[in-house]
């Protein structure tokens, strides 16, 4: 008797916990199915959210509105945990569920994964956040686009600042071996030297997650560098500025935009205070920014997180593309892209034939008093 | 010169922090000849248990040196009771069974264990507090050798003299020695077989939050995902130093970290790894049973 109960109590158990994954109810009929792809959990969770949300208020403002040509949006939301192996499950799903656009990926990793599958199925796919170079440059991917300024760019704005603004002389460019630290260090080392006015001491790569980052920063000592340049996310930036506190070095510490983001501020705690940091230019001026980051303190009562305007500027991109092409066409939707301009809180933008964002780019910011401030 | 004392003592440090987490490996090997892949996940509970009592403890203003040992004995007998309730649940019912069942047991055990701190508390980086202050005496040698360093240094010498002397001249570890050797003889002499294993899975656990405690203050963040990566160099480093082996635990810990240091340091941080592995089956070519191990011999 006993056993039975346990037995029903299991089975409905598990049927309940298929019962909650199962999705919403989709409205049948003619939508335009916009997909949402990137981190949603594990580690690098707080930069894909942020994205999602920002798709959600967009599309509910357009729907509010009728949606577009008459046809309401339907949101395909997907996690891909920022992995390259989960991606292109991540997109094959997307595309099999009949996706028109997707605002994503969020890695750039996973993001170069799921390209190749979205391409095939002629689908535009615009990301508020990855940042390979090659994504665009190589010619690959014409159907990628990008609201994000590449790492090329974001390494010139870090070199320009560490030359001209610091007047650094001896350079330390350490990275975290991976598709985006690695591939920003190398354009910093390769800047640097193409300056001609300041010399790279030390160009190496650190663990992600090892214990212990002594031996390291003593080496970066030991060349007698003044500034680090580090490329990669905030838990290694953090351990290595913590670091170099202990071993009571001053040096100038210059990150990117994986590294720009309060969570750093949070672990690194007052050792955080005076790193620099490259991120989006500040868009707190521009009246749309300053309207799409009221809605989000209206839905959410907090302040967005990273790349939230990035993934709204992508999401209204995309269907004021959708809404002058007519139509959801991948050709029709890429023209509209490039001719278009559209007000975003990144600016008044259009894409150039490549699928870089004009007129978007980095400005250097600064931990001070436990915030980021911009550095003019 | 300088820089050679430096990258020594910081391998040494790295060291310690891989032995205390690699005792418990070669513990519970020692005992039934398990690899237990969830001590990486005790050592990251540990650290979250610390973290939380930490935080309660200095919102109601406890003196630093009451938080650390409140916070230490919170997580030592929280890690405890899961090392206990691990072996119980996932190892005890497949003693019997093949080998290779209470190993997979133990891989499902550590990925059971990360996502359930990652779904119970949060997939973020936490602050952890700098529990251990700076000594003042440490100030004219903080660049080379840092306040946790000491403390990490001291404590994991200590842990391995406790150990030692436990096992050697206690009566639990007299029994421990007797389980190892033959454990029907051990039943037939009347020592509780399944107390001892048990003992032996909440001495080591309790280690592997003390570890998480020291270790977390000195790196100042954690983590769901800290105790694999450090699991999987802890247990790298038991086998260097011969699984089943307590100073060799600590021996080829020792070595790694200073291998990694000094690999870093006149070569390259891209090369850290390759240099410790291709040591690790150097060392085992020539030594198979690692540095301080005994060679298996087969019962008959």
């Amino acid at each position: 008797m006993k056993s039975a109960l346990k037995k029903k109590l299991f089975v409905t158990a598990v049927a309940l916990s298929f019962a909650l994954t199962v999705p919403v109810a989709t409205i049948a009929g003619d939508t335009i199915k916009f997909g949402v792809a990137g981190a949603q959990s594990g580690d690098l969770a707080s930069y894909g959210i942020p994205t999602v949300k920002a798709a959600e208020l967009v599309v509910a403002a357009y729907n509010a509105k009728g949606g577009i040509n008459g046809k309401k949006i339907e949101l395909l939301i997907e996690d891909d945990v920022c992995k390259p192996e989960v991606a292109t499950n991540t997109a094959t799903k997307l595309v099999t569920d009949g996706v028109d656009v997707v605002l994503g990926h969020i890695c750039s990793g996973a993001t170069k994964a799921a390209l190749p599958i979205y391409k095939e199925a002629g689908v535009v796919v615009m990301s508020p956040s990855a940042t390979n170079p090659g994504l665009t440059q190589s010619g690959d991917y014409p159907n990628f686009f990008r609201t994000i300024a590449s790492d090329d760019a974001q390494a010139k704005t870090e070199v320009d600042f560490a030359i001209n603004v610091i007047g650094a002389k001896k350079i330390a460019v350490i990275h975290d071996k991976g598709d985006y630290g690695k591939g920003l260090a190398e354009f910093a080392k390769t800047f640097v030297e193409q300056s001609g006015k300041a010399e790279v001491v030390l160009f190496e790569g650190v663990t992600p997650g090892a214990v212990d980052y002594t031996a390291i920063v003593q080496k970066i000592k030991r060349k007698g560098a003044d500034t680090v340049i580090f490329g990669g996310y905030h838990p290694e930036a953090s351990k290595i500025v913590s670091m170099m506190k202990k071993k009571r070095m001053n040096l100038n510490f210059i990150s990117d935009d994986g590294v720009k983001d309060d969570t750093f501020i949070k672990v690194a705690g007052k050792n955080a205070e005076g790193v620099y940091a490259s991120g989006p230019q500040d868009n707190s001026t521009n009246p749309v920014s300053i309207a799409a980051i009221a809605a989000h303190k209206e839905a959410y009562n907090e302040d967005p997180g990273a790349f939230y305007e990035n993934a709204y500027s992508a999401a209204l991109a995309l269907l004021n593309a959708i809404e002058k092409a007519g139509s959801t066409d991948m050709a029709a939707i890429v023209k509209a892209l490039q001719n278009e301009k559209v007000e975003t809180p990144v600016g008044n933008i259009n894409f150039d034939a490549k699928g870089d964002a004009v007129g978007v780019g980095f400005a250097m910011y600064q931990v001070r008093d436990g915030k980021y401030v911009e550095v003019k | 010169m300088d820089y050679f004392i430096e990258l020594f003592f910081g391998g040494l440090t790295r060291g310690s922090i891989y032995a205390l987490i690699a005792l418990g490996y070669t513990m519970v090997y020692g005992i039934i000849g398990l690899i237990n892949f969830a001590h990486g996940e005790i050592y990251m509970i540990g650290a979250f248990t610390s973290f939380i009592v930490a935080t309660v403890l200095s919102i109601y203003g406890f003196p630093v040196l009451a938080i650390v040992v409140i916070a230490g004995l919170a997580a030592a007998v929280w890690s405890a009771s899961y090392g206990f309730t691990i072996e119980k649940l996932a190892y005890r019912p497949l003693r019997k069974a093949p080998r290779l069942a209470p190993l997979i047991s133990a891989i499902g055990m550590s990925i059971f264990l990360q996502n359930y701190v990652l779904l119970a508390q949060t997939s973020d980086f936490l602050p952890f507090p700098a529990l251990i202050p700076e000594f003042a005496f440490m100030e004219p040698v903080a660049h080379i050798v840092g306040s946790s360093d000491l403390v990490i240094l001291v404590t994991t010498a200590l842990v391995m003299i406790g150990l030692t002397f436990l096992i050697k001249f206690t009566k639990i570890g007299k029994a421990m020695r007797a389980t190892a050797q033959d454990k029907t003889m051990a039943v037939l002499v009347g020592i509780n077989v399944d107390r001892v294993i048990s003992a032996t899975f909440i001495i080591g656990s309790a280690l592997a939050a003390i570890g998480g405690l020291l270790i977390a203050s000195h790196i100042g963040q954690i983590n769901f995902y800290i105790g694999f990566i450090a699991g999987i160099k802890a247990f790298t480093a038991a086998v260097l130093g011969g699984i089943g082996s307590i100073p060799g635990a600590v021996l080829g810990s020792l070595v790694l970290g200073l291998t990694e240091s000094f690999a870093t340091g006149y070569v390259s941080s891209d090369y850290e790894d390759v240099f410790a592995f291709s040591l690790l089956v150097l060392i085992l070519i020539f030594k198979p049973s690692g540095l301080l191990g005994k060679a298996e011999t087969k019962k008959v």
